[in-house]
């Protein structure tokens, strides 16, 4: 269960999530600082470390479109949020999986800021609607990854598998 | 069951006989790119290796491209010290296809890899770089990833647990009207599919239109695809991708070409015929808010960028330096070029574009990503407007949250550039 911190629109870039210009800035460990940098309420409140951890943010379609730069979903990873989107882009969805973010693909998903949401197999709840919303499962292809925690380990284990 | 050329270029690289759209499948890697980010993509993968027992080296050299093109030169210490490290990972392990900041062989890697015959077709190409896509124009399978990604791609050889991408056929008639070309047809597209329209998808581009085309402009159609979500843009490879192979790149060897089975399986055919087409503008912030120039003619604009991965190539700026001879960049504005390569830079000097530019206003800047990214070079003030022959309008794109960024066809940028504000090149004195 966690509250809705962030209401977002379509075609959320991760432009927004990750501004080019801290691009030199790589590492997982150091990315965090920059999460939705220009929207500088929400980037001051996490600096604080005023959202929880598993606090959700909400997006429509085609979120974390744009570049392929990985530090969008570790930005969003290091602060241990959750993405309840009604769609995903390719690159940020693969993204995710590889670096373990908590990700929800929910087509029709309605929510406000302040909202509590509840992630459920199959479904995520609004407590504060009570209205429920049909997920989408994330790529079966995908899944071994997941089980595995993130593509590092997945690999690791794909490389000692080979003699 | 018919293939299109994406499933049969997988098929192979898998070792299978047939794949079709959504089959799971490991291909081998033929060319693994990266820019400054392989700093990144060394942490992740000395990470794969930690505990192992074995020692971090990639599994091929040979198919590793590192080229620095996003911050050039370093803007800064951290880059700088970036750029430092990946020298050294490449001096460790020999990797040959490396392309500093250098005035002879560098460039943005979406033109390096092409002109240096990195990319053939029916290979699998990735990078870490989201237009990657750009390599389908040479018949190449391409697509953009992660850091994380390409670290497990440097240690297996295989991308891991792709899914086969259904195709959406394009297929394009008609001649270019004057002033209207490539960029235009992408934008036009983007602006009918819409930015998630192609998402995890193949746009497979057909049709006596891309026929003529040259290389240079298929590169522009394909590295914009990912703006409409694609996995990737394709070309099936023909007489003018192995002229240009041959003739651009130096390629001897044979070259093969993969093309779509008569009764390959697409998910949807788009036909478009470009006769009428006018120049196209993606306004701001999302690159599918495209309007004929008409609808936004006389908008100021306070910079003009032409260059970039998308069209920074040589006809580009021969469109754009004819557009300038006798003309003047307007007092209030901003002209920058940059050259997508140091041999596209050296062409253009030689043909004397380079000075055309200069003398009309225009600064001419190094090859490399420039403003596109917003990391240095041509950031925008506060309230400021950019019209850019780039590939992206998102908002704080060009480094500064509270400014717009239009897209447009180089013709356009370089009408506009004289006039002051966005221009039709049909009808502003072109």
């Amino acid at each position: 269960m966690g509250k809705v911190v962030l209401k977002l629109g379509k075609d959320i870039s991760t432009d927004d999530i990750y501004p080019g210009r801290f691009m030199a800035t790589v590492l997982p460990t150091e990315t965090p600082q920059f999460c939705f940098f220009d929207r500088t309420e929400f980037n001051a409140a996490l600096k604080a470390k005023a959202v929880p951890p598993g606090s959700v943010i909400v997006a429509d379609e085609n979120f974390g479109c744009g570049s392929s730069r990985e530090q969008a979903a570790s930005t969003i990873r290091g602060h241990e949020l959750v993405v309840v989107a009604r769609s995903i882009a390719r690159i940020f969805l693969q993204n995710a999986i590889n670096l373990g973010l908590n990700i929800v693909i929910c087509p029709t998903i309605e929510a406000e800021e302040g909202d509590e949401l509840e992630v459920a197999p199959g479904k995520v709840r609004n407590l504060t609607s009570g209205k429920e919303f049909a997920t989408e499962p994330l790529p079966p292809a995908r899944q071994a990854i997941i089980d595995a925690g993130g593509l590092i380990p997945y690999t690791r284990r794909r490389l000692l598998e080979r003699a | 069951m018919g293939m299109t050329v994406v499933e049969k270029i997988l098929a192979r690289a898998a070792g299978l006989p047939a794949v079709k759209a959504m089959d799971v499948v490991e291909p081998r890697v033929d060319l693994a790119m990266s820019h400054e980010n392989a700093t990144l993509v060394i942490n992740q993968f000395k990470e794969i290796y930690e505990g192992t027992g074995r020692e971090a080296k990639p599994w091929d050299p040979g198919r590793i491209a590192i080229i620095f093109d996003h911050r050039v030169p370093a803007e800064g210490p951290k880059t700088a010290s970036n750029h430092k490290l990946v020298r050294g990972f490449v001096a460790q392990h020999g990797i040959a296809k490396f392309h500093d900041i250098r005035g002879d062989r560098g460039g943005i890697c979406h033109q390096v890899l092409p002109e240096f015959g990195y990319v053939r077709p029916g290979s699998v190409v990735v990078g870490t770089d989201s237009h990657t896509t750009s390599h389908g124009a040479l018949g190449a399978f391409s697509f953009g990833i992660g850091a994380t990604e390409m670290a497990s791609i440097w240690a297996l050889g295989v991308a891991l647990n792709i899914e086969v991408p259904p195709t959406i056929k394009v297929v394009v008639k008609g001649s270019f009207p004057k002033y209207v070309g490539p960029k235009d047809l992408i934008l036009h597209i983007i602006g009918k599919l819409t930015a998630q329209g192609a998402n995890f998808r193949v746009l497979e581009f057909h049709g006596e239109t891309i026929r003529k085309m040259s290389t240079s402009g298929r590169l522009v159609l394909c590295n914009m695809s990912v703006e409409a979500g694609a996995t990737s843009g394709i070309v099936p490879a023909d007489d003018e991708t192995e002229r240009y192979l041959r003739e651009g790149a130096g390629v001897t060897e044979k070259i093969e070409r993969v093309l779509p089975d008569a009764d390959a399986v697409y998910e949807r055919v788009v036909e478009i015929d470009v006769a009428k087409l006018e120049p196209q503008i993606a306004c701001p912030h999302t690159v599918d808010n495209v309007k004929p120039v008409g609808e936004v003619a006389g908008t100021a604009v306070h910079q003009v960028v032409i260059g970039s991965c998308t069209n920074g190539r040589l006809d580009d700026l021969a469109t754009a330096a004819a557009i300038l001879t006798g003309r003047k960049v307007a007092d209030g504005t901003r002209m920058l070029v940059f050259p997508a390569s140091a041999r596209i830079y050296s062409q253009a000097l030689e043909a004397g574009y380079l000075a055309e530019f200069m003398r009309a206003g225009a600064v001419v800047m190094n090859p490399g990503c420039g403003p596109c990214l917003g990391v240095h070079q041509g950031a925008l003030g506060d309230g400021e407007v950019a019209l850019a022959t780039t590939n992206r309008n998102f908002k704080g794109r060009m480094g500064n949250p509270k400014s717009a960024v239009y897209l447009c066809s180089p013709a356009v940028a370089a009408a506009s550039a004289v006039a002051g504000v966005i221009t039709d090149p049909r009808t502003g004195g072109c």
